[in-house]
Protein backbone atom coordinates (compact mmCIF):
# COMPACT_ATOMS: atom_id res chain seq x y z
CA UNK A 1 0.00 0.00 0.00
CA UNK A 2 1.25 3.32 -0.89
CA UNK A 3 0.29 6.60 0.82
CA UNK A 4 1.21 9.98 -0.13
CA UNK A 5 0.79 12.93 2.45
CA UNK A 6 0.27 16.31 0.26
CA UNK A 7 1.12 19.44 1.43
CA UNK A 8 1.70 23.50 0.26
CA UNK A 9 5.40 22.72 0.35
CA UNK A 10 6.18 19.08 0.64
CA UNK A 11 8.73 19.99 3.90
CA UNK A 12 6.22 21.12 6.95
CA UNK A 13 2.33 19.65 7.30
CA UNK A 14 3.12 16.94 5.33
CA UNK A 15 5.64 15.45 7.69
CA UNK A 16 3.58 16.28 10.57
CA UNK A 17 0.78 14.23 8.59
CA UNK A 18 3.11 11.22 7.09
CA UNK A 19 4.53 10.75 10.77
CA UNK A 20 1.09 10.30 11.70
CA UNK A 21 -0.36 7.93 9.49
CA UNK A 22 2.47 5.50 9.36
CA UNK A 23 1.24 5.55 13.07
CA UNK A 24 -2.19 5.04 11.73
CA UNK A 25 -1.18 2.50 9.40
CA UNK A 26 0.44 0.21 12.48
CA UNK A 27 -2.70 0.47 14.29
CA UNK A 28 -3.89 -1.29 11.30
CA UNK A 29 -2.18 -3.63 11.06
CA UNK A 30 -1.57 -2.50 7.16
CA UNK A 31 1.76 -2.85 5.67
CA UNK A 32 2.46 0.81 3.74
CA UNK A 33 4.88 3.30 3.25
CA UNK A 34 4.78 6.77 3.29
CA UNK A 35 5.69 9.62 0.87
CA UNK A 36 5.28 13.16 0.93
CA UNK A 37 4.70 16.03 -1.98
CA UNK A 38 4.06 18.97 -2.49
CA UNK A 39 0.89 20.58 -4.39
CA UNK A 40 2.97 21.37 -7.19
CA UNK A 41 3.88 17.60 -7.70
CA UNK A 42 0.83 15.90 -6.06
CA UNK A 43 -0.77 14.90 -9.17
CA UNK A 44 2.08 13.27 -10.56
CA UNK A 45 3.26 11.21 -7.70
CA UNK A 46 -0.42 10.97 -6.78
CA UNK A 47 -0.77 8.21 -9.93
CA UNK A 48 1.64 5.76 -8.15
CA UNK A 49 0.16 5.92 -5.12
CA UNK A 50 -2.89 4.00 -3.46
CA UNK A 51 -4.39 6.45 -0.96
CA UNK A 52 -3.64 10.62 -0.67
CA UNK A 53 -4.18 12.37 2.22
CA UNK A 54 -3.96 16.03 2.78
CA UNK A 55 -6.35 18.71 4.39
CA UNK A 56 -9.56 20.19 2.41
CA UNK A 57 -8.16 23.38 0.65
CA UNK A 58 -5.35 21.31 -1.10
CA UNK A 59 -7.53 18.45 -1.91
CA UNK A 60 -9.36 20.73 -4.09
CA UNK A 61 -6.89 22.05 -5.69
CA UNK A 62 -5.82 18.56 -5.97
CA UNK A 63 -8.73 17.81 -8.28
CA UNK A 64 -9.54 14.56 -9.43
CA UNK A 65 -6.68 11.92 -8.98
CA UNK A 66 -6.93 7.71 -9.59
CA UNK A 67 -6.01 7.14 -5.59
CA UNK A 68 -8.40 7.65 -3.09
CA UNK A 69 -8.03 10.82 -1.16
CA UNK A 70 -8.83 11.06 2.24
CA UNK A 71 -9.69 15.14 4.02
CA UNK A 72 -7.98 14.82 6.91
CA UNK A 73 -9.22 17.92 9.32
CA UNK A 74 -6.60 17.34 12.62
CA UNK A 75 -3.15 16.00 11.18
CA UNK A 76 -2.15 15.21 14.82
CA UNK A 77 -5.40 13.30 15.46
CA UNK A 78 -3.87 9.65 15.19
CA UNK A 79 -7.49 8.22 15.52
CA UNK A 80 -9.00 10.49 13.21
CA UNK A 81 -6.26 9.05 10.46
CA UNK A 82 -7.01 5.85 11.66
CA UNK A 83 -10.63 5.95 11.04
CA UNK A 84 -10.64 7.48 7.53
CA UNK A 85 -7.91 5.60 6.50
CA UNK A 86 -9.62 2.27 7.42
CA UNK A 87 -12.61 3.29 5.22
CA UNK A 88 -10.43 4.36 2.23
CA UNK A 89 -8.86 0.95 2.35
CA UNK A 90 -12.24 -0.54 2.52
CA UNK A 91 -13.14 1.37 -0.30
CA UNK A 92 -10.74 1.07 -2.19
CA UNK A 93 -11.05 -2.91 -1.85
CA UNK B 1 24.75 9.31 17.89
CA UNK B 2 25.63 9.06 14.07
CA UNK B 3 26.33 11.68 11.38
CA UNK B 4 22.72 11.63 10.07
CA UNK B 5 20.85 14.78 9.75
CA UNK B 6 17.89 13.65 11.11
CA UNK B 7 18.94 13.10 14.65
CA UNK B 8 18.65 16.85 15.19
CA UNK B 9 17.22 16.83 18.64
CA UNK B 10 13.95 18.87 19.01
CA UNK B 11 14.99 20.56 21.66
CA UNK B 12 18.10 22.07 20.20
CA UNK B 13 15.97 22.89 17.20
CA UNK B 14 13.90 25.23 19.84
CA UNK B 15 16.53 27.08 22.08
CA UNK B 16 15.06 29.25 24.58
CA UNK B 17 15.36 32.59 22.21
CA UNK B 18 12.81 31.13 19.72
CA UNK B 19 9.98 30.43 22.52
CA UNK B 20 7.62 33.25 23.85
CA UNK B 21 4.32 33.05 25.21
CA UNK B 22 1.75 35.64 25.99
CA UNK B 23 2.45 36.97 22.51
CA UNK B 24 -0.01 39.69 21.54
CA UNK B 25 -1.33 39.59 17.98
CA UNK B 26 -4.47 40.96 16.51
CA UNK B 27 -4.41 38.83 13.16
CA UNK B 28 -2.90 35.90 11.21
CA UNK B 29 -0.19 38.32 9.95
CA UNK B 30 0.70 39.59 13.32
CA UNK B 31 0.73 35.50 14.66
CA UNK B 32 2.92 34.62 11.56
CA UNK B 33 4.97 37.61 12.05
CA UNK B 34 5.42 36.73 15.60
CA UNK B 35 7.07 33.06 14.98
CA UNK B 36 8.70 34.88 11.77
CA UNK B 37 10.43 37.55 14.95
CA UNK B 38 11.32 34.53 16.91
CA UNK B 39 12.93 32.43 14.00
CA UNK B 40 15.26 35.56 13.37
CA UNK B 41 16.08 36.56 17.39
CA UNK B 42 17.68 32.87 17.75
CA UNK B 43 19.18 33.14 14.70
CA UNK B 44 17.79 31.03 12.15
CA UNK B 45 16.46 33.34 9.41
CA UNK B 46 16.34 36.30 8.23
CA UNK B 47 13.57 38.78 8.09
CA UNK B 48 12.79 38.06 4.75
CA UNK B 49 11.84 34.14 5.82
CA UNK B 50 8.96 35.78 7.66
CA UNK B 51 7.17 38.07 4.67
CA UNK B 52 7.70 34.53 2.41
CA UNK B 53 5.79 32.46 5.54
CA UNK B 54 2.77 34.92 5.45
CA UNK B 55 3.46 34.80 1.56
CA UNK B 56 2.75 30.85 1.86
CA UNK B 57 -0.60 31.69 3.42
CA UNK B 58 -1.54 34.09 0.88
CA UNK B 59 -1.24 32.03 -2.16
CA UNK B 60 -1.80 28.68 -0.67
CA UNK B 61 -4.73 29.23 1.75
CA UNK B 62 -4.26 28.54 5.63
CA UNK B 63 -3.66 24.84 5.38
CA UNK B 64 -1.03 25.50 7.59
CA UNK B 65 -3.68 25.05 10.95
CA UNK B 66 -3.11 22.00 10.78
CA UNK B 67 -4.79 20.99 13.96
CA UNK B 68 -7.37 22.52 15.97
CA UNK B 69 -5.93 25.75 17.25
CA UNK B 70 -2.10 25.06 16.05
CA UNK B 71 -0.61 26.68 12.92
CA UNK B 72 3.21 25.85 11.28
CA UNK B 73 4.48 28.56 10.25
CA UNK B 74 6.59 27.80 7.31
CA UNK B 75 7.82 28.56 3.57
CA UNK B 76 10.14 26.55 1.39
CA UNK B 77 14.20 26.39 1.95
CA UNK B 78 15.62 29.53 0.59
CA UNK B 79 18.83 32.31 1.16
CA UNK B 80 16.25 33.41 3.79
CA UNK B 81 17.11 30.50 5.88
CA UNK B 82 20.26 30.29 7.45
CA UNK B 83 20.16 26.98 9.70
CA UNK B 84 17.15 24.70 10.41
CA UNK B 85 14.83 25.52 13.62
CA UNK B 86 11.70 25.82 14.75
CA UNK B 87 9.68 28.55 16.81
CA UNK B 88 6.79 28.64 19.27
CA UNK B 89 4.66 31.64 19.82
CA UNK B 90 1.51 30.68 22.59
CA UNK B 91 -0.73 33.46 21.30
CA UNK B 92 -2.34 35.68 24.44
CA UNK B 93 -5.39 35.44 22.83
CA UNK B 94 -6.68 33.04 20.39
CA UNK B 95 -6.75 34.95 16.41
CA UNK B 96 -8.63 33.28 13.23
CA UNK B 97 -6.50 32.03 10.18
CA UNK B 98 -9.73 31.41 7.75
CA UNK B 99 -9.77 27.72 8.58
CA UNK B 100 -13.09 26.30 8.07
CA UNK B 101 -12.09 23.40 10.61
CA UNK B 102 -9.46 24.40 13.12
CA UNK B 103 -10.34 28.09 13.53
CA UNK B 104 -8.92 29.98 15.78
CA UNK B 105 -5.35 29.59 16.37
CA UNK B 106 -3.49 29.82 19.72
CA UNK B 107 -0.19 28.31 19.08
CA UNK B 108 1.67 29.17 15.84
CA UNK B 109 4.90 27.02 15.49
CA UNK B 110 7.03 28.77 12.84
CA UNK B 111 9.46 26.08 10.53
CA UNK B 112 12.61 27.09 8.21
CA UNK B 113 14.37 24.28 6.57
CA UNK B 114 17.98 24.67 4.88
CA UNK B 115 16.81 21.53 2.81
CA UNK B 116 14.19 18.77 2.13
CA UNK B 117 15.69 16.70 4.76
CA UNK B 118 17.36 18.29 7.81
CA UNK B 119 14.68 18.99 9.74
CA UNK B 120 12.51 15.96 9.29
CA UNK B 121 13.74 14.00 12.39
CA UNK B 122 12.76 16.78 15.02
CA UNK B 123 9.62 17.55 13.05
CA UNK B 124 8.51 13.59 13.25
CA UNK B 125 9.15 14.26 16.80
CA UNK B 126 6.94 16.94 17.01
CA UNK B 127 4.47 15.33 15.55
CA UNK B 128 4.29 12.34 17.74
CA UNK B 129 4.40 15.22 20.87
CA UNK B 130 1.39 17.48 19.39
CA UNK B 131 -0.62 13.54 18.64
CA UNK B 132 -0.10 12.84 22.45
CA UNK B 133 -3.24 15.00 23.91
CA UNK B 134 -2.26 15.34 27.71
CA UNK B 135 1.39 16.70 26.38
CA UNK B 136 -0.82 19.02 24.12
CA UNK B 137 -2.74 20.65 26.77
CA UNK B 138 0.10 21.42 29.19
CA UNK B 139 1.91 22.85 26.05
CA UNK B 140 -0.94 25.04 25.38
CA UNK B 141 -0.76 26.25 29.14
CA UNK B 142 2.58 26.47 29.68
CA UNK B 143 3.36 30.29 31.37
CA UNK B 144 6.86 30.63 30.88
CA UNK B 145 9.41 29.31 27.85
CA UNK B 146 11.24 27.63 30.27
CA UNK B 147 8.31 25.79 31.01
CA UNK B 148 7.32 24.80 27.17
CA UNK B 149 11.11 23.74 26.92
CA UNK B 150 11.08 21.42 29.93
CA UNK B 151 7.89 19.78 29.05
CA UNK B 152 9.53 18.94 25.46
CA UNK B 153 12.95 18.16 27.15
CA UNK B 154 10.78 15.99 29.27
CA UNK B 155 9.05 14.47 26.54
CA UNK B 156 12.06 13.83 24.02
CA UNK B 157 14.02 11.92 27.22
CA UNK B 158 11.18 9.53 27.25
CA UNK B 159 11.31 8.69 24.00
CA UNK B 160 15.13 7.82 23.41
Amino acid sequence: MKLLAVCGMGIGTSIILKTNAEKALQNLGVDGEVEVADIGTARGAAVTADVVLTSGELAAELGEVPAQVVVVDNFVDVDEITGKLSAAIQARG
Amino acid sequence: MTANSQQIALLDALPETAVAVGVRAADWREAITAAGDLLVASGATTDAYTAEMIDTVERLGPYIVLAPGLALAHSRPSPSVLRTGLSWAALAAPVPFGHEANDPVRLVIGLAAVDHDAHSGALAKLARMLADAGRMRALQDATSAAEVRRLISEYEGGQE
